[in-house]
């Protein structure tokens, strides 16, 4: 039962509430925290403070060729905005297949990392791109955090409970590169990913592939590199047989879990298909050819 | 502990009194009668619940009431001025958008913000749009349909 409300307009006045009340819980746009309370999954936090007011987290910005996000930007921001889709392709790819326009419209690129779902859509592409976040607390000031140690574990993140995420830092990939973003999808909206990956590969100048980051949704824990994937893919010729290599190895070393949506096995012979799919829209992206986003619509049918 | 409300629902300024807890759906049925909008999984899926929030379609099932502080809300009871039907409620009512009618306020409510956004929209981007909607009995096909006739007239009446 939720007992105490806030909705402060400044950072400030939001840090000093979480740090003096332990039971205060940030919302945003409350698409994961009201939700799952409607569900039965996890009861409303006994205070709440609404941060969507605060207009020192709803900045956007590219700076020194970095993305810089304030806590509050939303997927359809993410989704829409021309630099993401050219720069950061993978991450418009993953915003934009969030929930339906009304998620998109009021989910925050915040909320999506601090809810820590191991099927969160904008986690790998921000885990391949290398992005930090910066998490605040009163009387402590800020501190930088990969994206990739932020989820502990399902749910969990390593973020003191008095810390708001603040900042979203995406560095900018290097030239030559391309970056896609593919789930598995049994619906197209209103979706969780069956399994997911995101890729960011670098072209040498001979066309082969001089360097591959790989990050897979919902076959562990949180959100994981695939470094086995990416080992298969660099130096290769960036052709289908490398794709399917990388897709095979990732696969094998992927350990996913049975649950209502898909079996293990199913997961893995899928997540194969996905990780394949998903280096080929970015190897074609690196070369300049269109693929649209959302890269999900686009893998359906592909040959790889 | 409630908190006052004050917030705007179709153009009247409103206030409440509500717990912390409570969502915006259940503050428009229960306490300021506005029973257009609906409640049909209470968990985000369908969209039956569906408001614009200052122009935004949000699923109300889901969206804290005193989030919606100070806000403008249009519910589906908005879209009609007096007795004159809104071109997509027409178009619904004559091309067979509607069977039971339970998902209609929230598609309508989804299909208005679409075509604020984009007067002339595209099939893919009609189903993009509503995407958030579901509707167990038309298979969609006359809703979209509807969505069509109305951007058309409403893109010739401007």
């Amino acid at each position: 039962m939720t007992e105490r409300f806030a909705a402060p307009t400044s950072l400030e006045e939001a840090l000093a509430i979480l740090g003096r009340d332990r039971a205060a819980r940030p919302v945003a746009g409350g698409t994961d925290l009201v939700v799952a309370s409607r569900q039965g999954r996890r009861p409303l936090p006994e205070s709440i403070v609404a941060i969507d007011r605060i207009a020192e987290l709803a900045h956007h910005a590219v700076a020194d060729g970095s993305l810089v996000l304030g806590g509050l930007t939303t997927h359809a921001w993410l989704a829409e905005t021309p630099e993401v889709r050219s720069g950061w392709t993978a991450l418009a790819d993953a915003s934009a297949i969030v929930g339906s326009p009304a998620t998109r419209g009021t989910g925050t690129i915040g909320g999506n990392l601090m809810n820590a779902s191991p099927a969160a859509e904008t986690t790998a592409p921000l885990v391949v791109f290398g992005a930090n976040v910066m998490l605040r607390a009163i009387g402590r000031g800020s501190r930088i955090v990969p994206v990739a140690s932020l989820a502990t574990g399902p749910g969990r993140t390593s973020a003191a409970p008095d810390e708001l995420l603040t900042t979203v830092v995406v560095p900018a990939p290097d030239p030559m590169s391309g970056s896609a973003y593919i789930r598995l999808e049994y619906r197209r909206a209103m979706e969780i990913a069956v399994v997911g990956a995101a890729a960011l590969v670098t072209l040498a100048g001979d066309g082969t592939i001089a360097a591959a980051r790989i990050a897979l949704t919902a076959v562990a824990p949180t959100i994981v590199r695939a470094p086995e994937a990416e080992i298969a893919l660099v130096g290769a010729a960036a052709d289908a047989a490398a794709f399917r290599a990388a897709g095979a190895a990732a696969a094998g070393a992927a350990s996913p879990i049975d649950d209502v949506r898909a079996s293990a096995d199913y997961r893995r012979a899928m997540l194969a298909v996905v990780v394949a799919r998903t280096v080929a829209a970015a190897v074609a992206r690196a070369r300049g050819e269109s693929i649209p986003i959302p890269a999900s619509r686009w893998a359906h049918g592909q040959e790889v | 502990m409630p908190e006052l409300l004050q917030l705007t629902v179709d153009g009247l300024p409103l206030s409440a009194m509500v717990d912390p807890g409570r969502t915006l759906l259940r503050v428009l049925r229960d306490d300021f009668g506005r029973t257009g909008t609906k409640e049909g999984c209470d968990d985000s899926e369908c969209g039956a619940c569906m408001v614009l929030v200052d122009g935004l379609p949000v699923n109300s099932c889901s969206y804290l009431a005193l989030q919606a502080a100070g806000r403008a809300i249009t519910t589906v009871e908005g879209l009609a001025r007096d007795e004159t039907l809104h071109p997509l409620q027409r178009a619904f009512l004559e091309g067979g958008g509607i069977q039971c009618g339970f998902c209609t306020p929230g598609m309508l409510i989804s299909a208005a913000a679409l075509l604020a956004r984009d007067p002339d929209p595209s099939e893919e981007a009609i189903r993009d749009g509503l995407a958030g909607n579901l509707c167990r009995c038309t298979g969609y096909q006359p809703i979209v349909q509807a969505v069509q006739r109305a951007a058309a007239e409403m893109r010739a009446a401007t």
